[in-house]
């Protein structure tokens, strides 16, 4: 089967004035359909640039990201629109490409239902939690029937416990859906947890240090983050990240 | 604590005047340089026909005035906005523009387009535009760049981003700048109909003036206060009205 996205020798420099930088360099990675895909690196390792590459909102300096099918972003910080509701904000992506609301309007509320949101579809964005705001930007990111998801750090404002809900969360929203993700993190436990593949990513430029296959079976629960396999995988991820004095 | 602060506003405002009607009376002050707070509310009462009419012309020029510097601020501000070559020309003109003092205008105005309603309506909106522009001109280009992304990552135009993203987020900008053009709306009508006029409060008060009429120049004085104030809150439950969702976490 053809790749879903295939990134071929991408860099992307930034200039400001007279000054260069060179966020990520020579960047070369493949997703298969269904595949999960986390790319996990420090910040500052250019992790949300290369996302926003593959996105089409910034353009490569040189190299190319081939993405086969539609995406959906989700950046940082939800983006809920504040002025709309819930249910409004699900709206915005058939709104942008002026499909009527009364066609999208079942899988909505059916959404909205299926995962315990409803009560919340008239609110404002400000009335909800952190975690709520997460799922609903999850849901506006599915209901652009993406081929491939791209997440840019989707649960690191939330706490640890909520995250862990928000992890399981997703991974039943994906049983919905056959789409590829591509996942960027700065967790080691949550890439293992959700990914097939795990990409370990350098700072300044980043670049790919290390590609990892996440060798657990599928679905998974939380008792698989203690198998001696998923333990080593987790070891090697962090002697990799995190440099200790 | 919101009422009581709201209490203590009033009763200074009462002590004040209180004191003025006592200042008036015992120091037998003559009406034609400062005439008492009854004596303002008994002209109000027996003028108030005569206040009418000038009062419909005022307020008719303000609110075209105020509605023609809206559609215009804007506009110029949306214009700004999707032509950044423009915007860089044209921005800091629109400062400078406001060293001109408007009230130097009025007169030429008066040369060009005569005593009619219309040079009136233009001193109201070179008073009320500037802060409108401004307002929105800066809101719209500082709206949250995530939302931009998400809204470029959906393909959206520029003008889709500007429609779903930029003006939403500049609308309690907009709503400032308009409260600021709210309150010149009133002031510019009159500084126009000072200047030549056949009907309004500007015209009114200076003939009361001249007249000695002063109790009349008060009463016209506490016309425009109430109409500001009518105009502000006007102002302010549209905005509540618009940005539904800033009330929602407040």
């Amino acid at each position: 089967m053809a790749a879903q996205l295939v990134v071929r020798d991408l860099s992307k420099t930034y200039t400001a004035g007279d000054k260069e930088l060179l966020a990520v360099s020579n960047i070369n990675l493949e997703i298969a359909p269904r595949e999960f895909v986390s790319i996990i690196g420090s910040n500052g390792s250019g992790k949300t640039t290369l996302l926003k590459t593959v996105a089409g909102i910034l353009t490569p300096t040189s190299g190319e990201a081939r993405v086969e099918g539609t995406i959906s972003y989700m950046p940082q910080d939800h983006a809920l629109l504040p002025w709309r509701t819930v249910e409004e904000n699900l709206y915005l992506p058939s709104d942008i490409r002026n499909v009527p609301r009364a066609n999208v309007k079942k899988r909505i509320v059916d959404l909205l239902t299926e995962f315990g949101l409803e009560q919340f579809a008239h609110l404002y964005p400000a009335s909800l939690s952190g975690g709520m705001r997460q799922k609903v930007a999850l849901l506006r990111t599915v209901l652009q029937d993406p081929a491939l998801l791209l997440l840019d750090e989707p649960f690191a404002s939330l706490d640890a416990l909520t995250r862990l809900e928000a992890q399981e969360w997703l991974l039943a929203l994906l049983q919905k859906m056959h789409a590829s993700v591509l996942l960027i993190t700065h967790d080691i436990r949550e890439a293992i947890f959700l990914s097939d593949t795990i990409y370990a990513l350098t700072s300044r430029p980043g670049t790919i240090k290390e590609k990892f296959a996440v060798p657990l079976p599928k679905p998974r629960t939380r008792d698989h983050l203690r198998t001696p396999e998923a333990l080593e995988l987790e070891k090697k991820l962090l002697s990799l990240l995190v440099h200790t004095p | 604590m919101k009422n009581f602060r709201k209490l203590s506003s009033l009763f200074l405002l009462a002590a004040f005047f209180t004191a003025w009607e006592l200042y008036c009376r015992l120091g037998g002050i003559p009406k034609t340089v400062l005439p008492a707070p009854s004596d303002i509310v008994q002209a109000l009462i027996s003028h108030w026909n005569l206040l009418l009419i000038h009062t419909i012309q005022t307020v008719e020029e303000a609110l075209i005035g105020l509605f023609l510097a809206v559609l215009l601020g804007v506009g110029v501000a949306i214009l700004l906005f999707l032509f950044p070559r423009i915007r860089a020309a044209v921005y800091p003109l629109l400062v400078l523009s406001q060293t001109i003092p408007i009230i130097a205008l009025a007169p030429l105005l008066l040369i060009w387009f005569g005593f009619d309603l219309f040079p009136k309506v233009i001193v109201v909106v070179l008073y009320c535009f500037f802060p409108i522009a401004i307002a929105v001109t800066d809101a719209v280009s500082a709206a949250d760049q995530n939302a931009v992304d998400l809204l470029a990552s959906m393909r959206a135009s520029k003008w889709q981003i500007l429609r779903y993203v930029r003006l939403p987020f500049a609308l309690p900008a907009f709503f400032s700048g308009l409260r600021i053009s709210a309150t010149y709306a009133i002031t510019g009508a009159i500084v126009g109909e000072y200047v030549g006029a056949y009907r309004g409060l500007g015209v009114f008060m200076q003939t009361s003036a001249n007249s000695h009429a002063t109790v009349l120049v008060f009463a016209a004085l506490v016309v425009v206060a109430v109409i500001s104030m009518a105009l502000l809150i006007l102002v302010s439950i549209l905005e509540k009205v618009y940005t539904p969702w800033k009330q929602a976490h407040e």
